[in-house]
């Protein structure tokens, strides 16, 4: 056991991927003798090579479609998106091929590789270096969406990722790579691509979230329980997929959810999942599901950014009205 | 000019040597020694203000920021020649450039300190925000270009982007959509040597980037962009393309970004100290000071001059420092120009929440 962030946890599961499987390739934008911009590639080039991990050009769409075409040679890249908020130009090819490929072929040519990505807000950060858009790649067919909030878990995911035989979109909520430690095992294991944790059991309502997102419920968690309120904690872990057996599970026990997500409001992960809680548990519904989202805006520069974000009390607000409701 | 430094020769445009001297009397452009000496003074204001902001992100009082320095002769250049009237779609290292159109400083602290409201540039004519998604902007300036020709307005459109920016798709349909289009637009790419840690020779296997220009079947040449006279020359002659034959040009001003890429990044991890020195030599400021030495028009007292530089610059930080809170509207009010009912209505929740907040929360 050593203790981890999870930039460290990533980088060890890209290290134990590149040793294991040959097919592995790493590259990206100042991946390569830089280590990333947020490091989370460090080290990997001088202990694997530079044939298997390096900078590419400044060019996503080109990152994104290169690895398409090492992919159906039989490579097994993981590339990385220096910013969420710069993949757009990436957006053809993961749309057109990294999505359709597989179905396109009739299943000759999988999709095995892995798209990186820091995504999310909280850093005070230049425009485009905030967003959280999961619920775009998560309304692509084709295409699994993958969220960690631990360094346990963003090690497992990754491996598993890498393992998938389906295209992974692996989100990193940089707003915590260095902000939360905890012991991780050196050794290979995999946290299963598809099944959300419970966290904390409770019974009053379910709170749904993933990511950075999962700290600010734990804070939003204390001022519930103050208020006499005993909150059920689910970490999503992957968007798309989802396991609806386990938030479902949840809510009929609690009889009330929330989700909570960086992202704009309409049209994301929490309104598919209010309505996946209203078509398969309504019985079991004892006020509307909720969202605590951002807005439909973009997110503002570092000084609105807080009024956009979501924190414990924005949190807790919610909670306190659905429980009264 | 565009004959003899057709970029196919490999051969970079250049005046003035590292001592000032000149070294390319042909094409020596003419230019008032009060240009020069105004010229060397944006020059000395936009490094001045720079280094100032360095420190500023130490102390916390910025969050990140993108220096100039060392490249200061590309826009030193550059806003001797700008017309009010002309477009300016800006990357994100050309500050002096962006003063000249009359983007103030207070604006540029502004924005680095995470205001929308800096990009109003209120006092600056037919200047565009800055664009963050690299090389996207290339595009915009040559489609204002299209509409220059359309509406045959005496109008030039500048545009700037990085070496790297020249890896990016938008980086080639921009310049090509312009050469198939014949608009007036400059396309000026700081070959500053990286972005951020990759060098240039991980972006393009070729030998110039002036030479994409000849592909895309528009001018094109390579330019000592740490040569104020060069620059000034290569500007001059394109802004005359762009102006008369409604032609564009693709300069590659080559230079070296002395200072990190962000306040957040540390070259240290990717270059070396020979380097830098070797670079340092070729110093912008520096070659002009000595020419203009030579020439005896350096006839100020350059302490001073920095001195009020820096309480110029620190007015103007404090100013944006000073600029009044965020208010809840303004992350709603500009979205869209007619707002949706729903986005009314999550302001008027998110309104309820404070009002709750102020009350519930000690
Ligand atoms: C589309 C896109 N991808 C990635 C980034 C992150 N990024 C910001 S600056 C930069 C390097 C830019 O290098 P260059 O174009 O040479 O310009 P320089 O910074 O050297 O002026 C990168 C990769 C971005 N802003 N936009």
């Amino acid at each position: 056991m050593k203790i981890m962030n999870l930039v460290n946890a990533i980088n060890n599961a890209l290290d134990i991927k590149l040793k294991e499987d040959k097919r592995v390739l790493v590259y990206g934008q100042d991946v390569g003798v830089e280590g990333g911009v947020f490091r989370v590639t460090e080290g990997l080039q001088l202990k694997h090579g530079k044939e298997r991990v390096f900078d590419s050009p400044l060019a996503e769409s080109g990152i994104v479609g290169t690895a398409v075409g090492m992919t159906m040679a039989g490579l097994r890249p993981v590339v990385e998106m220096q910013f969420s908020g710069f993949v757009y130009p990436a957006f053809n090819q993961i749309i057109s091929h990294v999505a359709r490929m597989h179905n396109r072929s009739r299943g000759r040519y999988p999709m095995s590789m892995v798209i990186r990505m820091p995504y999310g807000g909280g850093i005070n950060a230049l425009e485009h270096h905030s967003e959280s858009f999961e619920a775009a790649f998560a309304h692509i067919p084709g295409l699994k969406v993958v969220i960690p909030s631990t360094p346990h878990d963003a090690k497992g995911l990754l491996i598993s990722a890498i393992e998938s035989p389906d295209p992974i979109i692996f989100m990193e909520p940089k707003r915590i790579y260095r902000a939360i430690k905890q012991e991780v095992n050196e050794d290979k294991y995999n946290v299963p691509i598809g099944k959300a944790a419970v966290l904390q059991q409770g019974t009053d309502v379910t709170v749904v979230a993933y990511g950075a997102m999962i700290r600010e419920v734990q804070k939003a968690i204390v001022l519930a329980k103050q208020a006499g309120i005993s909150v059920e904690l689910i970490d999503l872990r992957t968007i798309y997929p989802m396991d609806k057996e386990t938030i479902l599970n949840s809510v009929r026990k609690t009889g009330r959810i929330i989700t909570v997500t960086e992202g704009v409001r309409s049209f994301g992960v929490a309104s598919e999942i209010s309505q996946v809680v209203s078509e398969e548990a309504f019985l079991s519904l004892e006020a509307p599901p909720k969202r605590v989202t951002g807005f439909d805006t973009i997110v503002p520069l570092p000084k609105g950014e807080f009024h956009y974000l979501q924190d414990a009390h924005k949190i807790f607000y919610e909670i306190e009205q659905t429980v009264k409701f | 000019m565009f004959e003899e430094y057709n970029p196919l020769k490999n051969k970079i445009f250049r005046i003035i040597d590292n001592d000032g001297k000149v070294i390319n009397k042909k094409y020596m452009p003419e230019v008032e020694d009060t240009t020069i000496v105004k010229a060397y003074k944006d020059m000395l204001f936009a490094r001045t203000a720079d280094l100032l902001t360095v420190n500023y992100q130490r102390q916390g009082r910025i969050f990140t920021y993108p220096p100039n320095y060392g490249q200061e002769a590309i826009s030193g250049a550059v806003a001797q020649i700008i017309g009010k009237e002309d477009w300016l779609v800006p990357a994100f290292r050309e500050l002096g450039t962006w003063l000249a159109k009359g983007v103030t400083l207070k604006e540029i602290f502004l924005y680095y300190m995470g205001n929308e409201d800096a990009c109003k540039f209120e006092g600056a004519t037919n200047t565009v925000p800055f664009a963050v998604p690299i090389a996207s902007q290339l595009l915009h300036a040559t489609g204002i270009g299209y509409e220059i020709k359309l509406n045959k307005k005496k109008q030039v459109v500048f545009t700037f982007v990085g070496d790297g920016g020249t890896s990016e798709g938008d980086f080639h349909e921009a310049v090509n959509f312009a050469g198939v289009w014949k608009v007036p637009v400059i396309f000026i790419v700081q070959n500053n040597q990286y972005g951020i840690s990759t060098p240039t020779s991980v972006q393009t296997a070729s030998q110039s980037i002036a030479i994409k220009s000849v592909a895309y079947g528009i001018r094109g040449i390579q330019v000592d962009g740490n040569d104020f006279f060069a620059m000034y020359a290569a500007v001059k002659e394109s802004y005359k393309i762009a102006m008369e034959n409604g032609e564009p040009v693709l300069i590659e001003a080559v230079t070296y970004r002395k200072g990190p890429h962000t306040t957040s990044d540390d070259p240290t991890k990717y270059r070396t100290k020979e380097e830098e020195e070797k670079w340092d030599a070729t110093d912008p400021m520096r070659r002009l000071k000595a020419f203009m030495e030579s020439k005896k028009i350096f006839d100020f007292d350059e302490e001073k001059l920095i001195a009020d530089y820096r309480k110029e610059v620190d007015r103007q930080f404090v100013a944006a420092e000073n600029y009044s809170a965020y208010p809840v509207e303004d992350v709603f009010k500009y979205q869209y120009v007619e707002m949706p009912e729903d986005l009314k209505e999550q302001q008027r929740k998110y309104e309820k929440y404070l009002a709750w907040k102020a009350t519930a929360v000690k």
